[in-house]
């Protein structure tokens, strides 16, 4: 059995927290670029524009992308034959949002309470997703969510009959309505089946995946593609101020479900969308 | 159309002059408040409490940034969702508020109060704090400072590029520029 240290987790995610406020990784760029060729009106590729040179900025001058630097989101997955040692892992991963938050001078926008508000000041704790997974590795993945974006994500349970119409109608109206308020052009998640906390993590776990990858499914690949093309047919555009870019990608990710339900979660992210990942 | 205006606003024709779509540099001073800040003002208001700022002839940007590095006036310091504080903004705009800088959409009630008092609600690019950093050349926690990222601040901007979204007249682009994209299918 492998052995690691708790200690060696806290560093990767203090240096992850920083690390995904301040560069986008290359799938994001890569979408980014698409966009910048293929905006149709002259507003949305200024805005485009800026943004791009925006993520320059942050790179060469150490600001971060965007100032809501999330609330930080952390994956890990463990492999079964890894022995974590050294103190609780869970503190460990908490240590290292606090000390990536502090040491990268980002925001610390997390309250204690969610009706009496305080700010806990260094931004824990974290939201925290565990999985056992064969091997001895362990797979950290921070990803940093703001909340313009994260308020506007919807799910809606859905009843088998709906079929994927009532899945094409569920995704475009939560991107319809998040709208300017989420800073297009975005990045939409969507998880299909499962459960109601499932789908919402399936939701969550796709906008981890590199923007520019596509599902493995046939039909759910070609949904992806179908999604994309009408969400950047609403004309909300970058900034929201018109244009043909809406959106950068659609992800989705699937699971069995019951006989009676038909799940469907809708994560919006923004063009800001960090995911940064280490394996230990 | 590109525009240069100053702020505070000494006459109101300039802001009257500006129709949504407009491309607009500003230079002058304007205030921070987010959430928290506009609750407590909002308080202090119905307690018939003074507020630790001056509405009048005044612009608010929704922002709350990122610290500061050493040597450094302000950390990345974008726009954050104007319909959080749609609750409060009507008080404010009847006090003389001339401009909000925020971004997304916002209530009925609010667009009314923009019209009433001939004020203008404009949008930063969401998610490019770091180059609206760049515009920003002081800044000073004037009220609130307990509150963090949500204090209310005081900055000084050099040609603080914004859009006219709803303007005096109540013409609203999120409305008016997605039609023009819009694609049937
Ligand atoms: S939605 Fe994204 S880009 Fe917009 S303010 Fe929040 S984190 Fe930044």
């Amino acid at each position: 059995m492998r052995e690691i240290q708790v200690s060696a987790v806290t560093e990767a995610i203090a240096e992850l927290c920083i690390e995904a406020n301040y560069e986008l990784s290359s799938d994001m760029k890569a979408v980014f670029e698409q966009a910048k060729e293929t905006e149709e009106g002259p507003l949305g590729r200024q805005i485009l524009e800026q943004l791009e040179e925006n993520l320059q900025i942050a790179k060469t001058d150490r600001i971060p992308i965007c100032q809501d630097t999330g609330m930080a989101v952390v994956f890990v997955e463990i492999g079964q034959d890894v022995h974590l040692a050294g103190g609780s892992l869970e503190e460990a991963i908490h240590a290292g949002v606090r000390k990536g938050y502090t040491e990268g001078y980002l925001r610390k926008s997390v309250v204690k309470d969610p009706i009496y508000r305080e700010n806990t000041k260094d931004n824990t704790p974290a939201v925290i997703h565990y999985s056992i997974v064969p091997g001895d590795k362990v797979t950290v993945t921070v990803a940093p969510k703001g909340f313009g974006s994260e308020n506007m994500s919807r799910i809606f349970m859905l009843k088998p009959a709906d079929g994927i119409e009532g899945v094409k109608d569920a995704v475009m109206t939560a991107v319809r309505d998040a709208g300017p308020n989420a800073c297009p052009p975005m990045v939409v998640g969507v998880g299909i089946g499962g459960t109601f906390e499932k789908c919402a993590y399936l939701a969550k776990k796709a906008l981890t995946l590199p923007a520019d990858s596509h599902s493995e499914i046939p039909y759910v690949r070609e949904l992806e593609a179908e999604l994309l093309q009408k969400i950047n047919g609403l004309g909300i555009g970058p900034g929201g101020l018109g244009g043909t870019k809406t959106a950068l990608a659609v992800n989705i990710l699937t699971y069995p479900t019951h006989i009676a339900g038909l799940p469907v979660a809708v994560n919006i992210c923004c063009h800001v969308n960090r995911h940064a990942t280490r394996i230990l | 159309m590109d525009r240069y205006i100053e702020v505070p606003v000494k006459d109101n024709r300039i802001l009257e002059e500006l129709r949504a779509g407009d491309y607009v540099y500003i230079t002058g001073t304007l205030y921070t408040a987010r959430d928290a800040a506009h609750k407590r003002m909002y308080e202090a208001l119905a307690a018939g409490e003074p507020l630790p700022i001056d509405m009048k002839n005044n612009m608010i940007y929704y922002m709350g940034p990122s610290p500061a590095r050493e040597g450094r006036v302000i950390g990345s310091a974008g726009p954050t969702t104007a319909s959080r504080m749609d609750k409060y903004a009507p008080a404010f705009l009847d006090l003389g508020l001339k401009g909000m800088i925020g971004k997304g959409k916002r209530s009925r009630a609010v667009i009314d109060g923009i019209v009433k008092n001939k004020a203008v609600y404009f949008a930063a690019v969401g998610g490019a704090g770091a180059l609206l950093s760049k515009r920003i050349t002081a800044s000073r926690v004037v009220a609130y400072e307990d509150l963090g990222t949500e204090a209310i601040r005081e900055l000084r901007v050099e040609n603080f590029p914004v859009i006219v979204v709803i303007d005096t007249k109540g013409n609203n682009l999120y409305e008016t520029a997605a039609k023009a994209y819009q694609k049937k299918g």
